[in-house]
């Protein structure tokens, strides 16, 4: 069951996503309303991460297109915030919590200048949001994960985007963390924010969320929660793999196969 | 006094020397920051390895030693190197290492038959190519100096400038991508200065040691800072000691060569940083861990006089060692020292050879005894552990718990009154 809805802030048509010619994402079309605060749910390798990348442009597409506002990504950057899982970074490197979140300012800022009091002070105030004003000069390895997690999200928030994105910001954060990150996320959706989060917890997911897109390598559904979280559609989600559809899938990276003939 | 004669700097020649090894030292302390930090470290050595058969080629072309000659071909084959590493990555099965592996070997090989069939050809030109194989500040002349200062300063200005941008593509390159770097082209300037940082280099350094010099300096920069531009600022400094270290060594030996020398001097000043660096160095651990064996020592032996007392119900009675190593064996003479550490202390009062409790040990050996069987409640509860399960974790867990932590295990406990073992967890006196 895939509701389609007029007008949406985010339009993926026929995206198919391969690694080294592997599909792991089949022909997803979806479209979401704005204001919503979506989640992507489903098993371990069903794509969801590989979905926000898709969406974000960081991985090349075999086939399909995205729109946001209904114009290409190039066009509308400013608007889109993205957080990458925590693990993806080496939070060794030398930088502050400060440092970290004046980075979500750098396209304001701009190319060759510095940073200036006025992105100092939103960053700050962004801090302040996520509860961790106190910790603006603390080296990055010497938080905690949920701090470092709410580090994140700080730095989204001083993008001050339209529709955020945003790989699984709830992974190997504690229960106080994660209650404060969702209060965040329902505040940015009250003021008119679209907040789209990967998640895997199911039974958190029903309260969070007030749409959700079931993925396994295919969209098997999107829509408010209510009327996507039945047992038929979770059964389909996690019911094991597409025994075909993986086999396929081996057969084209082994063959070295495109996935789309007109591509090489 | 050769010494002297050197630092005072009066000899014009000693000047240019000492200035261009300090600023070849100084170039690829800086840029190797980022080389560092990106873990591209095997990388810089490919492109080190890779400068030398463009040197050679340039030479053979042009039949001349003009360094920017020699600077452009160097730059050419060492980029190539970069841009073969990642062809092979992109488009085989080998993996990066395998790839750096290949390409560096391929490259250095071309350039020792290259220079080898150099030395040969009887151009009398040719004298003083080799010094690039290990490096040699003291054929650094005028000339070298104008052409290699003037790359340096453009490098430094090219750090400068694009600071920001080279600090997030090394941190979180996808979100650089994100938020529509052109990460991209700001990786390719990155790569093109570490290029020119490398060729710069090779006069003092030489092309075998070069990756020493961008990686080395910001390993050891990074144990003394949390903060970037002041762990480029160190690693530059470190840089520059050991260019004016090298540069006196081939004034008191000119045919040494540099390169291993300044190479030595680096890693000598990396290995006291690895050493001596506050927090995270070797010895700063080790004190680390020698302080906290003495306190789990004292606090083990307030806990003993807290449980004796229990036991006589009395706890300020006068205690000898032998009478503590009846109830708990541990060394003596670890023992005599926490005893004599806790007397100074104030926790323990001495008369003769016996110890009794003060107010104030009391006090602390209660807390410690509390939190042993605190901890054995709440594993035996909350974890399901059998009560003969806890004890030895209990035992290491009564010394890191804060009274934060102590007063949230209290609540979900809800104030108990006895451990898994039925003895009576005590509490202040209020």
């Amino acid at each position: 069951m895939i509701i389609q809805v007029p007008n949406p802030i985010l339009e993926v048509h026929d995206l198919t996503v391969a690694y080294h010619r592997k599909p792991v994402l089949w022909g997803v079309d979806l479209t979401l309303p704005p204001g919503s605060l979506t989640g992507i749910i489903g098993p371990n390798g069903a794509g969801k991460s590989t979905l926000i990348k898709a969406i974000m442009g960081l991985i090349p597409l075999s086939s399909g297109f995205v729109k946001l506002f209904g114009k290409d990504l190039d066009e509308v950057r400013q608007k889109v915030s993205y957080v990458p899982q925590r693990e993806s970074v080496d939070w060794d490197f030398p930088a502050s919590a400060l440092d970290v979140v004046l980075m979500g300012r750098y396209s304001q800022i701009g190319l060759f200048k510095r940073a200036r009091k006025a992105d100092k002070e939103v960053a700050m105030e962004c801090l302040r949001k996520v509860g961790l004003e106190n910790f603006a000069n603390r080296q990055i390895s010497q938080l905690s994960g949920g701090q470092q997690q709410r580090v994140f999200l700080a730095r989204a928030l001083a993008q001050d985007a339209d529709i955020y994105f945003m790989d699984e910001p709830f992974a190997g954060v504690d229960a106080a963390t994660e209650a404060a990150i969702i209060e965040i996320l329902r505040n940015m959706t009250i003021s008119g924010k679209t907040v789209v989060v990967v998640h895997h917890d199911l039974q958190s997911a029903v309260t969070y969320f007030n749409w959700v897109l079931l993925l396994n390598m295919r969209l098997v559904a999107s829509g408010p929660t209510e009327k996507v979280f039945t047992q038929d559609l979770l059964q389909e989600t996690y019911g094991g793999k597409l025994t075909v559809l993986a086999k396929v899938g081996d057969l084209l990276e082994k063959q070295q196969f495109p996935s789309r003939e007109d591509k090489a | 006094m050769k010494f002297f004669e050197f630092f005072s700097f009066t000899d014009p020649n000693i000047r240019y020397v000492v200035a261009g090894s300090i600023l070849m030292t100084v170039c690829s302390a800086v840029v190797g920051c980022f080389t560092f930090l990106r873990k591209r470290a095997l990388i810089g050595d490919a492109v080190a390895h890779a400068v030398l058969p463009g040197v050679c080629l340039s030479f053979l072309l042009t039949g001349e030693k003009n360094p920017f000659v020699l600077l452009i071909g160097a730059f050419i084959t060492g980029g190539l190197s970069i841009f073969l590493v990642e062809f092979i990555t992109s488009k085989t099965k080998l993996k990066e290492d395998s790839a750096i592996g290949i390409v560096l070997s391929v490259f250095f090989g071309i350039g020792i038959l290259l220079l080898t069939a150099i030395q040969h050809s009887g151009n009398a030109n040719q004298s003083g190519l080799d010094s690039f194989l290990f490096g040699k500040a003291a054929s650094i002349l005028p000339e070298d100096l104008y052409s290699f200062g003037l790359v340096g300063v453009i490098l430094l200005i090219g750090v400068f400038f694009f600071f920001k941008e080279f600090t997030l593509i090394s941190f979180d390159r996808n979100f650089a991508e994100a938020i529509g770097l052109p990460v991209k082209m700001l990786e390719f300037i990155l790569t093109s200065i570490t290029v020119l940082a490398v060729v710069t280099g090779i006069q003092a350094v030489g092309v075998v040691l070069m990756a020493a010099m961008l990686i080395t300096p910001a390993a050891a920069a990074r144990y003394w800072t949390h903060n970037l531009t002041i762990m480029m600022l160190v690693a530059a400094t470190m840089g520059a000691f050991s260019g004016i270290f090298g540069a006196y060594i081939s004034y008191l030996a000119p045919s040494m060569p540099t390169g291993p020398w300044i190479v030595m001097v680096i890693s000598m000043i990396a290995i006291i940083s690895f050493t001596f660096a506050p927090v995270k160095g070797v010895f700063a651990r080790l004190r680390k861990q020698v302080k906290n064996q003495k306190q789990i020592t004292d606090e083990n032996i307030l806990k003993l006089f807290f449980q004796l007392g229990e036991k006589d119900q009395d706890f300020f009675t006068e205690r000898s060692i032998n009478s503590l190593l009846e109830r708990r064996s541990m060394r003596r003479d670890h023992l005599k020292k926490g005893l004599a550490r806790l007397t100074e202390q104030g926790f323990l009062a001495k008369t003769k050879d016996h110890w009794k409790f003060t107010e104030a040990g009391k006090a602390k050996g209660q807390r410690v005894a509390r939190l042993h069987r605190l901890w054995e409640l709440y594993l035996t509860q909350y974890l399901q552990l059998a009560p003969d399960h806890v004890h030895d974790d209990a035992e290491t867990i009564e010394h890191i718990i804060t009274p934060e932590l102590e007063s949230k295990i209290l609540e979900q406990l809800q104030y108990p009154k006895v451990d898994p073992h039925d003895t009576k967890i005590p509490y202040k006196d209020f």
